[in-house]
C-alpha cells in the first residue's frame, strides 16, 4: 500500500483514535466548564504585581483537531502593565490572536481549550480573576466591560442587519445601562461616535454597517470597544485591513483615547512600524512561544533572538537602498508535531552547538529584556 | 422601490403569457381527450350517430375545432375578460367548483405550513448550536428520514399503523360515517379528526428540508466575525443566537418560505388523493386525468400567478430582513 506517505498522512485507524482521544479530553474540559454556581474562590487569585493589568502565566491553549493536537499557544508568559501598551508581534499563525482570544475566553470551543496556565486579570482593589477558570456568567460581565477587543476585520465584524446605533446602545445598556433611559443611552452613543472622530454622528447612528467605509467601521468598532471604558483593550491587528492614511489616523485615535481613559492596550500586529510607534513593551512570539520580550527600546536597539533580528531585517527602512527585502528562509514548523528542540533552529542562520539540546529556557539579558536562545547561555549552551 | 415593483410586475405578465401558452399546448396534445372519450360513449348508445359525427359535433361545441394557437387566443381572451368557463367534468362553472374545494386545502396546507415552521426552525437552531452533539445527530437523522421518505409511502405507512392497526383514525375520507347526525361542533371535530393523518404526513415529509436549511445557515452565521463581536460585547449566549445570529439566518430562509406560499392554494395532490380529501389537489387531479381543459387551465394558471407573486413577495421580504438589498 502507500509506502511514501505524505507528511501528515493518517490512516483511518489513527484518525479514529485521535478523534476518540480528543473527545475524551474536550469532554473533560467542557464538563468542568459547564458546572453551575462555581464558587468564587476557585477563580479568585492575586496579581503577582499590582501594577499589572493582565498577567499571562505559562498559558497553554491547544486545539484538539482531527489531524492531531495543535499547540497554538504553548507556555506563553508576559504581562501588560496598567496604562501601558504592549505590542505582540510574530508572523501569521504564531499564536498572537489565540493568546488574545484566550484572554477574552472566545476560543472556539470545544476543540480549543486552555489546558494549562493562568491569565490573571486585575479588577482593582487587590482583587483578580484567573480567566482560565472563570465561569461563563462572570465572563459575560467582564467582556466588553473590563476587557474589550477590536478585531482585525472591520468589514465583517459588525452585524449587517442592525443599525450602528443599536449595536452600540447594546453594549452600553448591557454594562452601564442601569437607571438610564433610552435617550440617555443614545446621547452616550453619539458622544462615543464623536469621540472616535465621526463627524456626522447623528446620521451614522441611524446607518447600517454596509453604508460605511472600512475606516469608519473600524472607528465604530473602536467606539464599541471603548464604550464602557475598559481596563484592557485588545487590538487584534486593528489597522491590517485599512489603507495607510487611515491606519495612521486610527492609531493616533487609539493612543489619545487610551490616555483619556487610562487603560492598557494589548496591540497585536505583524507591522513593526506600528509597534515602534505605539508600544511601550514588545513581546515577540514564534510558533506559540515567546522568543523575546522587553521594552520597545530593548527590542529595537538590541534585537537578540535570531528571529527578531530576521524580522527587523525584513522591514523596509527609509533611506536604505536594497534590491530585495530580506526574508527569513524556510517556514514555520508543522504545528501538530513540534520538534523538541528550539522551534526556530531549522531556519536559524546563527546556530550554535547548544541548539541541538532541548527548547532553550528564558534568559535575562537585562532587567526588562528576556530571550530564549542558546546564543546567550554561558558557554554557548554546552552545559 | 415602486419602479422596481412595476418593472417586476410587467416582466411577470410576460412570463405568465408564455407559461399559459405552454400549458395550453401540452393540454391539447395530451392523449386523455375528454371529447374523444365522450364521443366514444355516445356512439355506443343504441341508434346513435357514428363516432366521427359525434366527435365533429363535440369538437365544435367545446371549441376544439380550432388549432392550438387560435384556441389559445380564444382561451386567453375569455380569461382576460374574466370568463373562466364551465368545468367539463364537474359541469359547474370553474370558479364555483374551485371555491367549493379550495378552503379545505388552504386550511390543511396552512396548518401543515405553520407546524412545519415552528418545528423545523427551532430544531435547526438547536442542531446548529450543539453541532456534533447527540442532539444534533438525532435531529439530523430524523430530518434525513423525513426527506428520504416519499409522501405516498409515508402516508401509507401512517395509515397502516394508525388507521388499520391502532384504529385511531379512519383510513380515508374527510367525514365519518355518521357525519349527518352530528351537530355543527361535532361535525367540525369530525373533520379535524380526519385531517390529523394527512397533516402529519405533510409536516413530517417536509420538515427535513427546512430544518437542514436552517442548520446550515445557522452554522455559517455562527462562524461569522460579527457573532464573535457580539460575544466580545459580553452578550449572553441566548442573545447572541436568538438576536444576532437568527436575524441573519432568516435572510435565506425567507426565500424558501416565500417559495412555498403558493403551495397553500394549490393543495397537496398526492396526500389529498391518498386520503381521498376533496381538496383542490384531489379535484385538480380528477380534472386532469379526464382532460378537463377549462378547470386544468384555471388551476395551472393560478399556480403560475401565485408562484410569480410569491417570488416578488420574497424579493420584497428580502429587503425587509436584509438592509443591504434595500433599493432607494
Amino acid at each position: 500500500m502507500a509506502k511514501n506517505k505524505p507528511e501528515g498522512y493518517l490512516t483511518a485507524k489513527e484518525s479514529r483514535k485521535i478523534s476518540k482521544e480528543n473527545r475524551r479530553i474536550t469532554n473533560q474540559f467542557e464538563k468542568a466548564r459547564k458546572r453551575k454556581n462555581v464558587p468564587e474562590s476557585e477563580y479568585l487569585t492575586t496579581m503577582h504585581d499590582e501594577n499589572n493589568a493582565v498577567e499571562f502565566d505559562n498559558l497553554h491553549t491547544y486545539f484538539f483537531t482531527d489531524a492531531g493536537t495543535v499547540k497554538s499557544v504553548d507556555g506563553v508568559t508576559f504581562e501588560v502593565p496598567i496604562g501601558k501598551t504592549v505590542g505582540v508581534v510574530g508572523e501569521s499563525g504564531c499564536g498572537k490572536s489565540v493568546t488574545s482570544l484566550s484572554l477574552m475566553q472566545l476560543i472556539q470551543r470545544p476543540q480549543g481549550q486552555i489546558v494549562e496556565g493562568e491569565i490573571r486579570l486585575n479588577l482593582g482593589d487587590g482583587k483578580a480573576y484567573n480567566i482560565t477558570k472563570t465561569p461563563n456568567e462572570k465572563m459575560m460581565n467582564l467582556r466588553g466591560n473590563y476587557v474589550s477587543m477590536i478585531f482585525q476585520e472591520p468589514m465583517t465584524s459588525l452585524n449587517p442587519v442592525f443599525r450602528i446605533g443599536e449595536q452600540l446602545d447594546e453594549v452600553i445598556s448591557l454594562h452601564n445601562g442601569e437607571g438610564k433611559s433610552k435617550e440617555d443611552i443614545k446621547k452616550n452613543t453619539i458622544q462615543l461616535l464623536e469621540m472616535v472622530g465621526i463627524a456626522n454622528s447623528e446620521g451614522v447612528y441611524r446607518m447600517y454597517p454596509h453604508e460605511l467605509s472600512g475606516g469608519m467601521r473600524q472607528r465604530v468598532m473602536i467606539a464599541m470597544a471603548l464604550a464602557c471604558s475598559p481596563k484592557i483593550i485588545v487590538a487584534d491587528e486593528p489597522t491590517t485591513a485599512l489603507d495607510v492614511t487611515i491606519q495612521a489616523q486610527i492609531l493616533d485615535l487609539l493612543r489619545t483615547l487610551k490616555e483619556k481613559i487610562n487603560s492598557s492596550i494589548m496591540l497585536i500586529t505583524h507591522d513593526l512600524g506600528v509597534i515602534a510607534e505605539m508600544a511601550d513593551y514588545v513581546v515577540v512570539m514564534y510558533a506559540g512561544r515567546v522568543v523575546e520580550k522587553g521594552t520597545v527600546h530593548d527590542i529595537f536597539s538590541n534585537p537578540s533572538h535570531p528571529y527578531t533580528i530576521g524580522l527587523m531585517a525584513s522591514k523596509p527602512v527609509v533611506g536604505k537602498d536594497v534590491d530585495r527585502l530580506y526574508s527569513i528562509p524556510g517556514k514555520v514548523p508543522n504545528p501538530i508535531n513540534m520538534p523538541n528542540y528550539c522551534y526556530y533552529k531549522d531556519r536559524c542562520e546563527m546556530c550554535v552547538s547548544g541548539c541541538e539540546g532541548a527548547y532553550p529556557e528564558e534568559i535575562s539579558l537585562s532587567e526588562t529584556h528576556k530571550v530564549s536562545c542558546y546564543r546567550f547561555y554561558d558557554g554557548k549552551g554546552e552545559k | 422601490m415602486r419602479n422596481y415593483i412595476i418593472k417586476r410586475i410587467l416582466i411577470s405578465i410576460l412570463i405568465l403569457f408564455s407559461v399559459t401558452f405552454i400549458i395550453y399546448a401540452i393540454l391539447r396534445c395530451l392523449p386523455a381527450s375528454y371529447v374523444e372519450t365522450m364521443a366514444m360513449q355516445l356512439s355506443t348508445a343504441p341508434g346513435a350517430k357514428p363516432y366521427d359525427e359525434w366527435i365533429a359535433q363535440l369538437n365544435a361545441s367545446y371549441g376544439l375545432d380550432k388549432g392550438i394557437i387560435a384556441g389559445y387566443f380564444v382561451w386567453l381572451g375569455d380569461f382576460a375578460a374574466g370568463k373562466f368557463g364551465d368545468s367539463w367534468k364537474f359541469t359547474v362553472p370553474v370558479i364555483e367548483k374551485f371555491h367549493d374545494v379550495i378552503w379545505l386545502s388552504f386550511v390543511m396546507g396552512a396548518i401543515a405550513f405553520i407546524l412545519q415552521l415552528i418545528i423545523a426552525i427551532p430544531l435547526g437552531i438547536i442542531a446548529a448550536t450543539k453541532q456534533y452533539s447527540k442532539a444534533d445527530y438525532a435531529i439530523t437523522a430524523g430530518a434525513l428520514i423525513g426527506i428520504s421518505l416519499p409522501p405516498f409511502f409515508f402516508a401509507t405507512l401512517l395509515k397502516l399503523v394508525f388507521a388499520v392497526k391502532l384504529q385511531w383514525f379512519d383510513v380515508s375520507g374527510l367525514v365519518g360515517r355518521n357525519f349527518a347526525q352530528l351537530n355543527s361542533w361535532e361535525q367540525f371535530m369530525d373533520k379535524a379528526h380526519h385531517l390529523v393523518l394527512p397533516i402529519a404526513a405533510l409536516v413530517i415529509t417536509s420538515i427535513g428540508a427546512l430544518m437542514r436549511y436552517t442548520r446550515t445557515n445557522m452554522l455559517e452565521v455562527l462562524n461569522a466575525d460579527y457573532i464573535r463581536t457580539a460575544r466580545a460585547k459580553g452578550l449572553s449566549e441566548n442573545k447572541v443566537i436568538y438576536k444576532h445570529a437568527f436575524r441573519n439566518t432568516l435572510i435565506p430562509l425567507v426565500t424558501i418560505i416565500g417559495g412555498s406560499l403558493p403551495g397553500l392554494f394549490t393543495g397537496a395532490q398526492i396526500t389529498e388523493t391518498l386520503f381521498s380529501i376533496p381538496g383542490i389537489g384531489w379535484t385538480a387531479y380528477q380534472a386532469m386525468i379526464i382532460g378537463d381543459i377549462p378547470f386544468t387551465m384555471f388551476y395551472m394558471t393560478l399556480i403560475a400567478v401565485l408562484t410569480l407573486a410569491s417570488n416578488l413577495l420574497t424579493d420584497i421580504l428580502y429587503a425587509v430582513v436584509d438592509p443591504r438589498v434595500r433599493i432607494a
